[in-house]
């Protein structure tokens, strides 16, 4: 039996191992697999696992968002096209259903902070602020621990990191 | 406008290209996916939107050192036949051959690069190889991005990394594969559990032309599926671990198959011959299935002096689009398993049937 829509028996069947470890079955019919744009056999193992996560993803905004439709300002994509496609409207989207969205990552990724490639013009500031921030962790125990000559040069350095790169602009967020 | 067809290597010549592992490892390859900072992502983007980021793009990617005489071109001018056979050169994906106005390609002179434009995100650029070579392929594709993001404005955040259409390619965008030739593990009754352990290490497994696990002609692609958490070098790092293992366990497949179980080996490739050599009518599949079990009687010396590259250039020209495209008229599919016959044993005519080597215990 299909599990979408539960009425035509179901010609394709689907398991994946989640990353919990947990076995997923999804078993389809030819109608829904083509909805699902999963007719295409070369493309079924890896839709498989886009298809569950699709699925899953569906729920998590559903429940984040409590009744209220969420729509993207910028492109006017609203939770309900997602459920349709598993595809986001514009960049702008991941700010607008970020909600949603973080539950989905986490079983989705290994983890759900990018720790890979910057464009370079982003790469410097971005480093830069990662520097600042600890460098403002040290002054703050500096501080409390009255290490007032340490805290001096904290500051001072602080002072030139912040002089010599502008503000991120190209950041998002 | 360039022809494509003129463009393209001719497949005798695709056919000899060469890398580590390439008995087993038929190509690698490795793709970022990149979107553009204030533009809608292509499944969303009205017809309008679309050609204008195609305009943007595709000049800025013509324009990269890569990319020189290359062939550039819209969708919508590309025929149903060109992009077919694009697709059954692994150039473009199917969904891309499925697209018209507002997308494109651009493909470079030797092939190694193909960059599609408004596939399912603004750019997913490609770097190929010959046989088993992800580091490679991502140290070009990595040039060729940073080349290219002096020129566009990517869309990518602090946290999260480069912008995706799906979640599922977020934060590196990178996605490397490797296509697996592996008869030995399917004919031993391996594959399977192989697949499901390749799975439960977070990637991918599927079939080139396959239905379900069963791949046409043995061939299989493996891949990455998580993007986010980790840096590129260790995805591509832990993705060609993954593959040396499976080498190593289709080596050992292929050598308890001959210790153990030689004639069923020796019968499956035997006929496989036999039909290939004498057929008067065969579909595509039925052509990559035989057209695996002769690679794998050319891996395991049952052919001396034949050459790999006629097998190599077969498992192309046997293809649909391909077959067609040497023809003026359109061919039913009937008429093409003719032809496909006949060109199949016409190229087998002066390969002779394979040899029998003498069970290792039968020396004394």
């Amino acid at each position: 039996m299909c599990s979408i829509c539960k009425e035509k028996p179901a010609t394709i069947f689907l398991s994946n191992i989640s990353s919990e470890n947990k076995k997923v079955d999804v078993d389809l019919c030819d109608a829904c697999a083509k909805a699902k744009g999963i007719d295409d056999p070369s493309a079924l193992l890896v839709a498989s696992a886009d298809l569950m996560m699709g699925l899953g993803a569906s729920q998590e905004i559903d429940q984040s968002a409590s009744g209220m439709e969420l729509k993207c300002p910028r492109c006017g994509f609203t939770q309900a096209d997602f459920k349709k496609s598993g595809r986001l409207g514009c960049p702008d989207c991941y700010k607008t259903f970020s909600e949603g969205l973080a539950g989905l990552l986490k079983t989705m990724h290994k983890g759900t902070r990018h720790v890979g490639k910057a464009p370079e013009a982003l790469k410097a500031t971005r480093d830069n602020a990662d520097k600042l921030k600890s460098l403002q962790k040290k002054l703050m125990r500096a501080i409390e621990s009255e290490n007032f000559e340490e805290a001096a040069q904290l500051r001072d350095e602080i002072k030139q990191i912040g002089e010599r790169i502008p503000a991120p602009k190209n950041l998002t967020r | 406008m360039k022809d494509l067809h003129a463009f393209l290597s001719p497949p005798a010549e695709t056919a000899r290209r060469h890398g580590p592992n390439d008995s087993i490892v038929m190509s690698s390859r490795v793709r970022l996916a990149r979107n553009l900072k204030d533009a809608a992502f292509p499944g969303w983007a009205k017809k309008p939107e679309r050609v204008k980021i195609l305009e943007t793009i595709r000049p800025a990617v013509e324009s990269l050192a890569e990319m020189k005489d290359s062939f550039s071109e819209a969708m919508d001018n590309l025929g149903t036949l060109d992009k077919q056979v694009l697709v059954e050169r692994h150039l473009i994906s199917r969904e891309h051959a499925a697209k018209s106005a507002g997308s494109g390609l651009v493909l470079n002179r030797e092939e190694t690069f193909s960059v599609m434009i408004n596939e399912e995100d603004h750019l997913r650029m490609q770097a190929l190889r010959p046989g088993l070579q992800l580091k490679q392929a991502w140290a070009a594709i990595d040039a060729l991005d940073s080349a290219l993001e002096k020129k566009l404005d990517f869309a990518f955040d602090g946290d999260l990394g480069y912008l995706t259409a799906c979640p599922t390619n977020l934060g590196t965008g990178i996605r490397g594969s490797a296509m697996l030739h592996l008869p030995g593990l399917v004919l031993h009754e391996q594959i399977n559990p192989i697949i499901q352990s390749v799975n439960r290490l977070g990637l991918a497994v599927r079939g080139l032309y396959g239905e379900g696990t069963e791949a046409l002609g043995n061939v299989f692609q493996v891949s990455n599926q998580m993007t986010l958490g980790e840096n590129e070098p260790m995805i591509v790092e832990r993705l060609e671990k993954v593959l040396m293992q499976i080498i190593e366990h289709e080596e050992n497949s292929r050598q308890v198959l001959l210790e153990k179980k030689s004639k069923t080996v020796y019968n499956h490739i035997g006929r496989a011959y036999g039909i290939l050599a004498n057929a008067h009518s065969i579909s595509s599949k039925e052509a990559m299935n035989l057209l695996s079990l002769l690679r794998l009687g050319l891996d395991l010396e049952l052919f001396p002096a034949v050459d790999r590259a006629l097998v190599e250039e077969l498992f192309l020209t046997t293809q649909p689009a391909h077959l067609q495209k040497q023809y003026s008229d359109k061919l039913t599919a009937e008429e093409r398993d003719l032809i496909r016959a006949d060109m199949v044993r016409e190229r087998l005519k002066n390969v002779n049937r394979p040899i029998v080597k003498p069970p290792p215990s039968a020396a004394n």
